[in-house]
């Protein structure tokens, strides 16, 4: 049976770490950053387990400054 | 499959949309002033609107909308975005028009001219975004806040007796006979984002019809006024925003 498998980029500098992907994710494929910041100082997302996406976009339908770009593949 | 051949060889589902320029947004971590800017974008570039539009910006949060996406702009006098509106519409009657005012602007300071430019069934779109709270000034008590809500200005809740009652103004714009479709969404979650984009994109297709004024009501968070977490302040709003502000259509002519 072909499997949808996802992957997720996150622009890091723009991400502001309110956390509503990481709420979202039905997967729990994203995560913030516990310690490290981005130059503006907020603990960014990050993809802790980016096997477990299945590209359904809900992380970045509710992202409030449009950083996450979702891609979908098919794998037979 | 590895990640990186799925970002190679996948297609792309959801991203920045291309009219949203890359300005960082000076709006607080989680506003969902964020979410409507990107779904507003989202939807004139799908409906290729991105020539032909004039949006009217207000005094609020969302005074530098103009600097986040990349249409025509005006900058409008605290609370007289309507009249504003209604000059460019008029003046650019082939050219869809919209506002995007907060709960300050379009419901205490300028409720007169939203009022009645509703009244005379202009042909623009409103949207109006309600959290409840002057956000930009500090957090003060908005005509919208709710009964017993802390405010700076009402630091033991909102008193009904003292402070009045919460203004359901989209319940008035629903009596107005100039208004054709009048809507109250949210933008907390995936599907209550899909929905509300539906809406806009309904909004702006009667603009273009000509058919009366359409306001768009979006229940906001402001997490900072409200003094949570973005999660925290979805959840709050979900448990005391929505039974005094039920989601769904007020008014649609359109059928």
């Amino acid at each position: 049976m072909p499997k949808v498998r996802g992957a997720v980029d996150i622009n890091k500098e723009r991400c502001k770490g309110c956390d509503l992907c990481v709420v979202a994710c039905p997967c729990d494929v994203l995560s913030l950053q516990p310690k490290e910041v981005n130059d503006r100082g907020y603990h960014f997302a990050f993809t802790v387990e980016p096997d477990k996406c299945i590209g359904c976009a809900a992380c970045a339908t509710v992202c409030p400054d449009g950083c996450i770009t979702v891609y979908r593949a098919v794998e037979k | 499959m590895t990640i990186e051949e799925i970002k190679q060889n996948g297609t792309v589902v959801a991203c920045k949309p291309r009219l949203l320029n890359d300005n960082n947004m000076h709006y607080c971590p989680g506003c969902s002033h964020g979410v409507v800017h990107r779904i507003l974008a989202e939807i004139i570039d799908e409906m290729h609107l991105d020539d032909n539009i004039i949006g009217v910006a207000p005094v609020g949060c969302a005074v530098f909308a103009y600097n986040y996406i990349d249409i025509d702009w005006i900058e409008a006098a605290h609370g007289r975005a309507p009249a504003v509106a209604t000059a460019a519409h008029r003046l650019n009657p082939d050219r869809v028009v919209f506002t995007y005012q907060g709960d300050g602007d379009l419901a205490a300071i300028g409720t007169a001219e939203a009022i009645h430019a509703a009244n005379r069934g202009e042909n623009i779109t409103i949207i109006f975004i309600n959290n409840g709270i002057y956000g930009m000034t500090g957090g003060q008590m908005a005509p919208t806040t709710l009964e017993g809500m802390k405010t700076s200005t009402t630091p033991y809740g909102r008193r009904v007796d003292l402070n009045g009652y919460p203004l359901k103004i989209s319940d008035l714009f629903a009596q107005l006979d100039g208004t054709c479709y009048v809507t109250r969404q949210s933008v907390h979650t995936p599907a209550a984002v899909r929905k509300a984009k539906k809406a806009i994109a309904q909004a702006f297709r009667n603009s273009i019809e000509k058919r009366g004024t359409s306001v768009i009501e979006i229940v906001s968070t402001c997490n900072s006024g409200w003094k949570m977490s973005a999660a925290q302040s979805n959840k709050w709003m979900e448990e005391n925003m929505f039974p005094h502000y039920p989601m769904g259509d007020l008014k649609n002519t359109v059928k």
